[in-house]
């Protein structure tokens, strides 16, 4: 669940002393009071998910039903073998899986180095360095798109995976270097100075004592890098043109695009986009509210 | 140099040559990140501002014409119509959607039995990928068959055309968007969270009330949290695109062309690469006011925890 307590092993000591002020619990009419709010609350957002997935499971002309029926009879699970194959969405998820896993390595590998060299090292320009990364934090990459088109496209490049990886491995994100920074800065540095005493290099302070104390906010950029490619349509739609190539995301549309009016397979369609992500979600939610909350962290 | 290593090395000699190679291996470790600033962020940065100073259709070679394409740009009235609905979208919406956040992690924060159970079912709905969300919102904005308009019949609201009529859009993208609060409600709650629970017990033995804890105490410790979301908001909405592409394609009559789909258009459309870089630089001196205002009033952006050896 959402607690407090997996945060504090994210992030600092502070946040957990924090936590630990907890109030009294609230009970008797104003308990029922809240919870008869909280519940209204929880089903106005629930209910476009269970219109999402009991859309779904309905025959064609069970959805073109008014007032809209809510449990589906017969459940027709037949529609999630249609709507994959109607087109190809196995390989849209071959494509995806390719995408998400070698531009996360990346991300993971390239951005803690770097801010391994911030948080750890000492080096002439250092500040002004950092500051540079932290500027491009807010930067909108519709500033730097239409040159970075031009040459990947000069590169042959287009219709090809590798725009969409390759720049992952030159940095990973500015605000994934402000988070591992953040993260590393809070080991002691005594470590680093007693592997140095042993005669430990840089590298090996970074691979065998930085990396593996910081299992949390690799596990939390890894997971945040997922969602992200995974569901990512800007740069798909501009690189990869050739439907060979498209990612789940783009072959959805394309799959709205030819059955406009199926809406019990669009909804299939969508549910499964959606499902690896409620997977990831129930297995690694303190990742989740812990990586959520450091991006907030930034503003208190 | 820090006093630590001056006194771990016994030689001040040996201790510079340490920071010498230090240095090299900070550069290592820099390295990738660094030639990803230069290829991907500066040189290409540079190279937008030089091609908006140009005529450039790809196929044809690149054209110097000086500030044309940002007087085009600025006698372009469907360039201000692209700027008036992100305004809209941005300084309506944007404000909603961090109220609303702010009542579901009030919410969430109530010291309930089982509230666990509310935090995730209230941010489960924002997991739902962009894609998968527009389509889903089609469906639902479906002036005949969908969920909006058969639960406004019950109130006598018939027949809205959501997304066919210009009026509506983009309040229906609007109310699309309150579905995902959940990424700034658990960003809210952390703030709340955090505030000490001293001063609620203080309150309580000053026989506050609950109104009065929330205006003197919650809202104040919270306007930092707030004023963060609030502007990494501004600065994400003003770059909405994907639902205007998928649910509306920028109708009716325009109504959600937004700034981002305008360009989209501009540059992968229509090929006009100069006209479109003008439009990015333009956003970009917009979103860097927001950024400015941000920097400037949150000085502990970047020292909150830790502190840096120097």
């Amino acid at each position: 669940m959402l607690s407090t307590d997996s945060t504090a092993t994210v992030l600092t000591s502070e946040l957990a002393t924090r936590s630990r002020n907890r109030r009294k619990a609230i009970d008797g009419a104003w308990a029922f009071f809240w919870y008869i709010v909280l519940s209204l609350i929880a089903l106005a957002l629930a209910l476009p998910l269970v219109w999402l997935i009991s859309t779904s499971l309905k025959t064609g002309a069970q959805t073109f039903v008014m007032p809209p029926i809510w449990i589906p009879n017969p459940f027709v699970w037949e529609n999630y073998p249609d709507a994959f194959q109607a087109v190809p969405f196995g390989k849209y998820f071959w494509n995806t899986a390719q995408i998400v896993v070698f531009a996360t390595l990346g991300t993971l590998l390239t951005a803690s180095m770097a801010a391994f060299a911030f948080a750890r090292l000492r080096f002439p320009y250092r500040e002004q360095l950092f500051l540079l990364v932290l500027s491009t934090i807010m930067l909108p990459s519709i500033v730097t798109l239409i040159p970075t088109f031009i040459v990947f496209r000069w590169l042959k490049w287009i219709n090809t995976l590798l725009p969409l990886i390759v720049p992952l491995w030159m940095g990973g994100g500015a605000f994934n270097v402000f988070l591992f920074r953040q993260f590393f800065m809070t080991i002691p540095y005594d470590l680093d100075e007693a592997a140095r005493i042993d005669g430990a290099s840089s590298y090996r302070i970074y691979w065998s004592v930085i990396l593996p104390l910081s299992k949390p906010v690799v596990a939390t950029i890894a997971v945040f890098s997922f969602i992200h490619h995974w569901n990512d349509f800007f740069q798909p739609l501009i690189y990869l043109q050739n439907p060979q190539k498209w990612t789940m995301a783009i072959g959805l549309l394309g799959f709205k695009d030819l059955y406009s009016t199926s809406w019990n397979l669009m909804m299939a369609a969508s549910t499964a986009m959606l499902l690896p992500l409620l997977v990831l979600f129930f297995f690694a939610q303190r990742y989740f509210v812990g990586g959520i909350q450091m991006s907030g962290l930034a503003g208190r | 140099m820090t006093t630590q290593s001056a006194s771990v090395s016994p030689k001040p000699k040996r201790g510079s040559g340490l920071l010498r190679s230090e240095a090299r291996d900070a550069f290592v470790f820099i390295l990738p990140w660094l030639l990803g600033f230069l290829v991907f962020t500066a040189g290409p940065m540079l190279a937008s501002l030089y091609i908006s100073f140009t005529r450039w259709e790809i196929v044809t070679s690149a054209k110097w014409v000086g500030f044309e394409q940002y007087a085009k740009l600025f006698s372009d009235d469907r360039f201000w119509l692209a700027l008036y609905n992100t305004s809209y979208y941005v300084f309506l919406g944007v404000p909603l959607h961090l109220l609303m956040a702010l009542l579901a992690a009030l919410a969430i924060n109530l010291n309930l039995r089982g509230i666990r159970i509310y935090r995730t079912l209230f941010y489960v709905p924002s997991l739902t990928p962009v894609v998968a969300n527009s389509i889903l919102w089609v469906w639902i904005f479906h002036p005949q068959w969908g969920l909006a308009n058969s639960f406004l019949e019950r109130f006598g609201i018939e027949g809205l055309y959501w997304l066919q009529d210009p009026r509506l859009a983009k309040p229906a993208l609007i109310i699309m968007s309150f579905w995902s609060i959940g990424g700034q409600m658990v960003i809210l709650l952390a703030g709340l969270k955090g505030i000490p629970a001293v001063l609620y017990e203080a309150a309580d033995i000053d026989g506050a009330t609950t109104w009065q804890r929330f205006w003197r105490i919650t809202l104040p410790l919270l306007t930092p949290a707030l004023f963060f979301n609030f502007i990494i908001a501004i600065i994400g909405a003003f770059q909405v695109f994907t639902q205007a592409y998928i649910m509306t394609d920028g109708g009716p009559n325009y109504s959600t062309l937004f700034y981002l789909l305008y360009l989209y258009r501009a540059a992968f459309e229509n090929f006009r690469m100069g006209y479109a870089s003008a439009m990015a630089w333009v956003l970009f001196v917009i979103v860097l006011i927001f950024t400015l205002i941000q920097f400037r009033l949150s000085d502990r952006w970047v020292f909150y925890e830790g502190d840096l050896r120097k």
